[in-house]
Formats: C-alpha cells, structure tokens, sequence
C-alpha cells in the first residue's frame, strides 16, 4: 500500500487491519513511535498524519493509504524540539517523548502556554510533571531563526 | 454509499471510522468479527452543512470538523463544548459524532446535546433512509433501534431555541470519561439531559417542568434528586452524581440566567 512515510514515498505490504503502529515499528523499521496504552489514551503513539496529531494505535494500516505519515524518526536526530527537550530536560525516561514532540509539533510556532497545555492534553507523561516538556517546548522556538527549519523538518501539511 | 449499504444488506459488516472505540476492542480481543466496512473514504458521511434550518452533522464529521465547524459553532455551540473535552487532540482528529452515537455508551459526551438539542438520526440501508428522534433512539444499555444492515448517515438538528449549556465532569480535564455529564437549553421550556445515570442518556421532564413553572432552584435539585437513579460503579457512586448533578443544575441555571 502506498503513503508517504517522513517525506518519502513508500510501499508497504502489511495486513490492512494492523495496527498502524505496529507497521511502522515492524514493516517499516521504525521503533521510535512507542506503544503506551494501546487504546489511544496516552498519546505515546502519536503521529503527525496529513499534518495532524492521532494514535497510530488507532489506525488500522489500510486508512493510512495516500497519507502524509510523520513519524519522530523524520524529525533527524537534531531537530530544535528535539535539541530543546534534551537541553531543558523535557525528556526522562524518554517513552513519552517522541508523542510529546510530535504533538508539538503540530501546534505551529510559539504557542501560548494555554494552547500547548491543550495542544498536549492527548499526551501523558509519568515522569516528568509536564513543566520542564512546556519550557522545551517554548525554548525550542525561542532560539533565532527556528521557524523556517521547524517547518521544513516538519513535512507537508505541517505548520 | 450504494454499494457500501449493498454490503450491509448481504452480510452485515463492522463500520469503521474513526477506530477509537470499536478498533480498541478488536485489538484486545474483545470483539470476535472479522468483517469491517470502512466509511472513511466515503465523503459525502464526512460533511457539516445547513439544509434550511437544519443543521445536518454527518456520521463521520470528526470531532475537530465540528470543533471548526461555523455552523456548527453558530447553531450548536454545546455540541463544540463536547467535542473539545472528548479524549485529547488525537481523539479529536479522528473520533466521529457517528461512532460516538453507535458506540451507545451511557457516559458518551455527545448523546446529553443531541438529547437536549432534540436531534434526529437518519439511519440509511439498502431500503432507504429512515429518521429517528433521539429520543427514541436508544432502548437500553449500548442498545438501539438501528437494524444489523443499518448505517448511520448523519445527525440533523433542529434550530434550538434558548442558551445552550454543557458540563462534563471526570478525573481530569481531557481524556477522561464523564462521572457525569449534563447539557442543557435555558428558555421558557428549559431542557435538560444528562449522561452517567441511567443505562442510556436521559433527558428530565419533571425537572424541565419544575423550572419551567418557576420553582426555585433548591425545588428544581429536590425534583431532580428524585428523577434520577444514578448507581454506584467503577467511576463514580451513587451519591456523588446525585450531589454533582443538583450542582450542575445550580451552575446550569446561573450561567444562563
């Protein structure tokens, strides 16, 4: 089945029915998108999906067909949300980050405090208490000239 | 839409959509079908329009599409209040009113504003469409009229005459679900609904009829403790909706005043 994967377009074989989470993670290699819950009410799956945040667990494969998939793998290893969360430890043991980013992510440049708080509430964390992920988030568009790599790292569709 | 209704008529499958209730239980195990029908792709399902006064929300309208939706936003402002507190944003992007409606939990957040707004369900098989007042819709617990070879197609809505009220109340505040929820419409003839007290969504006449004749609002919370029959259960008991209710009713009353 064809959809773009980070960018690139791919074709994947895999049961229609299987969870997109599982795809990616296994048929696709891509480990990074992390099962929480499984019932989509963690967040810890989340995907950018045609520029919008859902569960990979609750999409079966074949509605992921023509769409635009971000995963935390596309953002490069150095991208300035991911730098952040490393430099403001918004990151502990790590399962909840690349969800976190990714929703993040989607909510375009310098949001509001209240709107990351809403933009995140799909995202759990058990470890961090939330605060040092806000401040990461913040201080990764606060740094000169972030808007124009934020945008390009982030795919179509994304803001 | 045809051949999707076709396909229900011979060997009734499982609708998809949104996949936020019904997948989960595929994947833990907890629903034996092997055979879904996804509506996903099927546009026409997806839209919001205005057909006269009649705000027409169709079965896979996503909860973030009625979130932005402007006729949604002028016609049915408590069914946006609902939709931003159901899940998180993920749950949003995906969710649908329809599934909401088919999924028939008695804590669901949208049934208390179609309840309370009077909306119909217009159910489609390979007959035809047929319309059923929400009221009439659900017959007991996760139980309804809506046929095996049946899909829900759209909800229609009624202009609604009054301000429109809704509060869901639960552990947190997103993804949670409701210990109870109430929505309701303040005018000469108030109406209320609430969720989480009763094996369906429930709207009350003795209560609406208290205000509506001008009790005091103590009066309003008696008729209302008596009307409901809420039970002890693994989110909430039974008192504590009896309490909450009584103060949602307060806070319903002042806010609209």
């Amino acid at each position: 089945m064809k959809f773009t994967l980070n960018g690139e377009p791919v074709d994947i074989n895999a049961p229609p029915m299987k969870r997109l989470l599982d795809v990616l993670r296994e048929e696709c290699a891509l480990p990074g998108t992390k099962e929480g819950c499984g019932e989509g009410e963690c967040g810890a799956c989340t995907v950018l999906m045609d520029g919008a945040p859902v569960c990979a667990c609750l999409v079966p494969f074949a509605q992921a067909r023509d769409a635009d998939v971000l995963t935390i793998e596309g953002l490069g290893g150095d991208h300035p949300l991911q730098t952040a969360f490393i430099e403001h430890s918004g990151v502990q043991c790590g399962m909840c980050t690349p969800g976190m980013i990714l929703a993040a992510l989607a909510l375009g440049p310098r949001p509001s405090l209240a709107r990351v708080r809403a933009g995140l509430a799909g995202n759990l964390c058990r470890c961090t208490g939330y605060e040092a992920i806000y401040r990461s988030i913040a201080a990764a568009w606060a740094r000169q000239g972030i808007g124009d790599r934020v945008s390009d790292r982030a795919g179509k569709g994304a803001l | 839409m045809g051949a999707a209704l076709k396909l229900m008529r011979r060997e009734p499958a499982v609708p998809i959509a949104g996949c936020t209730d019904v997948y989960v239980s595929l994947n833990f195990g907890t629903l034996a079908a092997a055979r879904f029908l996804d509506l996903s792709q099927l546009a026409p399902l997806r839209r919001i329009t205005v057909r006269g006064d009649t705000l027409v929300i169709g079965a896979t309208a996503t909860y973030t599409s009625i979130i932005r939706s402007a006729h949604v936003r002028r016609r049915l402002p408590m069914l946006v209040a609902a939709a931003r507190e159901i899940g998180g944003p993920q749950i949003q992007n995906r969710g649908t009113l329809g599934g909401n409606i088919a999924n028939g939990s008695p804590a669901g957040d949208s049934p208390p504003v179609l309840a309370a707004a009077e909306a119909v369900v217009v159910l489609a098989s390979a007959d035809g469409d047929r319309r059923v007042p929400f009221a009439d819709y659900y017959t007991g617990y996760r139980a309804s009229v809506k046929r095996a070879d049946e899909l829900i197609v759209a909800v229609e809505v009624p202009p609604v005459e009054g301000a429109q009220w809704f509060r869901k109340v639960g552990t947190r505040a997103a993804q949670a679900i409701s210990k109870i929820v109430m929505a309701g419409v303040r005018s000469a003839a108030p109406r209320l609904a609430l969720g989480s007290v009763a094996p369906t969504v429930v709207r009350l006449p003795r209560t609406e009829a208290a205000l509506a004749a001008g009790a005091p609002i103590a009066e309003a919370q008696r008729v209302l403790g008596d009307e409901i029959r809420p039970i002890d259960d693994i989110r909430s008991t039974s008192a504590y909706r009896r309490r909450v209710a009584a103060n949602l009713l307060a806070r319903f009353w002042a806010d609209t005043a």
